[in-house]
């Protein structure tokens, strides 16, 4: 244990009020700051991921309680990939915040987006239920102010179902927490893992009923159907640095499902094993066939963007409903993909928007944009990361999860879906990338907006993940297996957690 | 006794999903502040119901209740108020933004208007062509 182990929740937190204090001294001020504190916190992950590398859970007990009693903060392989992959995406939102002046629309901006990242952060690292309540809730209220920043109406309506349908999530929580711990008398994610195992039969049912509620909480954070239609809608109308941030919301409740439900509910927990995993696969393949439609329904470029998230996030849930080490593998490989590339996605929507003056992003005949080239260029090469297409990144996830999925029972259902989700995806995008770029009028009375070259550089360094991707497929491979490793490995989660002992009682 | 706290958690529920359901902001706001009630005494109830024994171990005492749903209750109480206070500014700014306190703010948006004017530009084009 090392008590380096607590400064990515710390760092937020810290610079969250930094930045609150900084505001006299300017937008400036605060956008160094936060530049730095946000390129500290890449740091700090890196040494994390090293840190987690080792294969020993890191486990800092905080307030020197030992397990059950106190909370406990644990660092894990799959922990310290999503810290990594959340400072890195932090960073390239904010840089392309800064340099298109989002953060000057509203106030606050900067104060969120650390809150925003104390949240993130907290949620991925805690070993605790009520603790990752409390964790959602700092992440959800900063995503509020995030989400909202810059007015406007239809950001707003957007803003108001976004926190309702969140507000309700969170009572679902308190409701499915409170049973969880009426029945098993602890809220430790390990020592649950223990206590479901010796459950009453006469009891079984309500924890099942537990999980299954958790699950809707966890399916409304990544937008499960029919939990899913505030997606379109709030990644649609807000900033675009915001949707970018966004992308990793969804996959904190997916994060959530592996956690939670794959400790607790793992195949030691006896008649109780898997509650969860057919509903997942079942609502994944529906969520994904309707978000295809979604994205070949969409009239603004924006919602069909969401609409490609939606269906990255639901081939995630398929991958996670197959349930075995190979389609976990492939779930954290996808994961990365498409957090990076989903964010990427938006910054070139709005990058397209921004250009096209009053026509924004509706999908009609318009006047060309600035630099059509490379713009299109880089349209084209995420869309063909995002379809899954050969041979970027997106296709070797989708392979992955479908070679996973080879013995499942349900094969036939997840290959169609994923197939013709895949086909319909295509047309669409194709659709919208020859409006936009080929199918354009020459209108002399507008004039397109020239292109923001430096806020540019973010979307082109979260393209090229894909690329890379590729490249470095087998390393990416072996540390996704590893994770899976760590993951199916659950009695060595629940060793660590709840053999830590208190300071001062285990040095002498 | 256990009767009562069922039946109070069950019709507060009740009124919290059905006001949550409603069309206008103000009982949204309401219902989901029944919701929270609910939810904590749900809670409360959860570490057992134990009547005149203290939170705290006290060797003078017969036995103690549950401290730990106190603790979350309270927790619960202070998010649960918090986000309260945030609808409400929320709702009285869609209130002012959108003209009207449908919780899908009935009014068509500028942006709306200005896209569905582009739309008809582009297909009276197409059809003259």
């Amino acid at each position: 244990m090392s008590p380096f182990t607590i400064l990515p929740i710390l760092l937020p937190l810290i610079g969250g009020i930094l930045m609150l204090m900084a505001r006299p001294a300017g937008i400036q001020t605060q956008r160094i700051l936060n530049l730095i504190l946000v390129s500290l916190l890449v740091g700090v992950s890196l040494v994390s991921f090293n840190l987690a590398s080792s294969d020993v859970q890191q486990v800092v007990l905080l307030g020197n309680w030992q397990a059950p009693f106190g909370i406990v903060i644990v660092l894990d392989r799959l922990s310290a990939m999503m810290l990594l992959l959340t400072s890195l995406l932090a960073l390239a939102a904010l840089w392309y915040a800064i340099r298109t002046d989002t953060d000057k629309q509203g106030q606050h901006f900067h104060v969120l987006f650390q809150m925003q990242l104390f949240g993130l952060n907290g949620a991925f690292m805690t070993g605790d239920v009520f603790n990752l309540f409390v964790f959602f809730e700092v992440l959800l209220l900063a995503s509020y102010g995030l989400l909202l920043h810059g007015g406007g109406r239809l950001r707003t309506r957007a803003g108001l179902h976004y926190v309702v349908i969140n507000l309700v999530g969170s009572t679902l929580f308190l409701f499915a927490v409170g049973t969880l711990y009426g029945i098993l008398g602890t809220l430790n994610i390990a020592d649950m893992a223990i206590a479901v195992k010796t459950v009453s039969p006469e009891d079984q049912g309500i924890v099942a009923t537990a999980a299954v509620l958790l699950l809707v909480v966890f399916g409304i954070k990544a937008a499960m159907f029919p939990l899913y239609l505030w997606l379109p809608g709030a990644y649609a109308y807000t900033s675009a640095p915001v949707a970018a941030l966004f992308a990793i919301m969804t996959k904190v409740g997916l994060y959530s499902i592996i956690r939670v439900h794959g400790t607790i509910f793992s195949e030691q927990a006896g008649d109780l094993a898997f509650v969860h995993v057919q509903w997942v696969l079942l609502l994944g393949l529906i969520t994904l066939a309707l978000a295809a439609l979604g994205v070949l329904a969409a009239r603004a470029l924006r919602r069909q963007v969401a609409y490609l998230i939606l269906a990255s996030v639901a081939t995630l849930m398929i991958a996670i409903g197959v349930n075995n080490e190979l389609a976990l593998t492939a779930t954290f490989y996808y994961l990365i993909h498409s957090t990076l590339l989903g964010a990427a996605m938006f910054l070139v929507a709005d990058v397209i928007l921004k250009g096209r003056g009053t026509y924004a992003d509706s999908l009609t005949k318009a006047i060309p944009i600035d630099r059509p080239i490379i713009v299109g260029s880089v349209f084209m090469v995420l869309a063909i990361a995002l379809t899954g297409m050969p041979p970027l990144s997106g296709f070797f996830g989708k392979v992955m999860i479908l070679n996973s999925a080879l013995s499942h029972p349900w094969f036939a259902a997840i290959l169609g879906v994923v197939l013709v989700a895949g086909l319909l995806m295509i047309v669409a995008v194709c659709r919208s990338g020859s409006l936009m770029f080929y199918s354009v009028k020459k209108d002399k009375s507008e004039q397109s907006t020239p292109l923001n070259k430096s806020a540019f550089v973010a979307v082109i360094m979260l393209m090229l993940v894909s690329p890379l991707m590729v490249i470095f497929a087998k390393p990416l491979n072996e540390m996704s297996s590893q994770i899976a490793a760590q993951l199916y490995d659950q009695q060595a989660y629940i060793d660590a957690v709840l053999t830590t002992l208190p300071h001062g009682e285990n040095g002498k | 006794m256990e009767w009562l706290i069922a039946s109070v958690i069950a019709v507060m529920t009740g009124c919290g999903v059905y006001l949550t359901l409603r069309a206008r902001t103000f009982p949204v706001v309401l219902g989901l502040t029944m919701l929270a009630y609910a939810v904590n005494v749900f809670l409360f109830a959860m570490g057992r119901l134990q009547v005149g024994f203290p939170a705290v171990i006290d060797p003078a005492a017969a036995g103690y209740t549950d401290p730990l749903p106190q603790a979350l209750v309270l927790t619960a109480i202070v998010i649960a108020f918090g986000m309260t206070a945030f609808l409400i500014v929320l709702a009285l700014k869609a209130r002012s933004e959108l003209g009207n306190d449908h919780v899908d703010g009935l009014h068509r948006s500028d942006d709306e208007r200005k896209a569905k004017r582009h739309n008809n530009k582009t297909d009276s084009e197409r059809s003259a062509s």
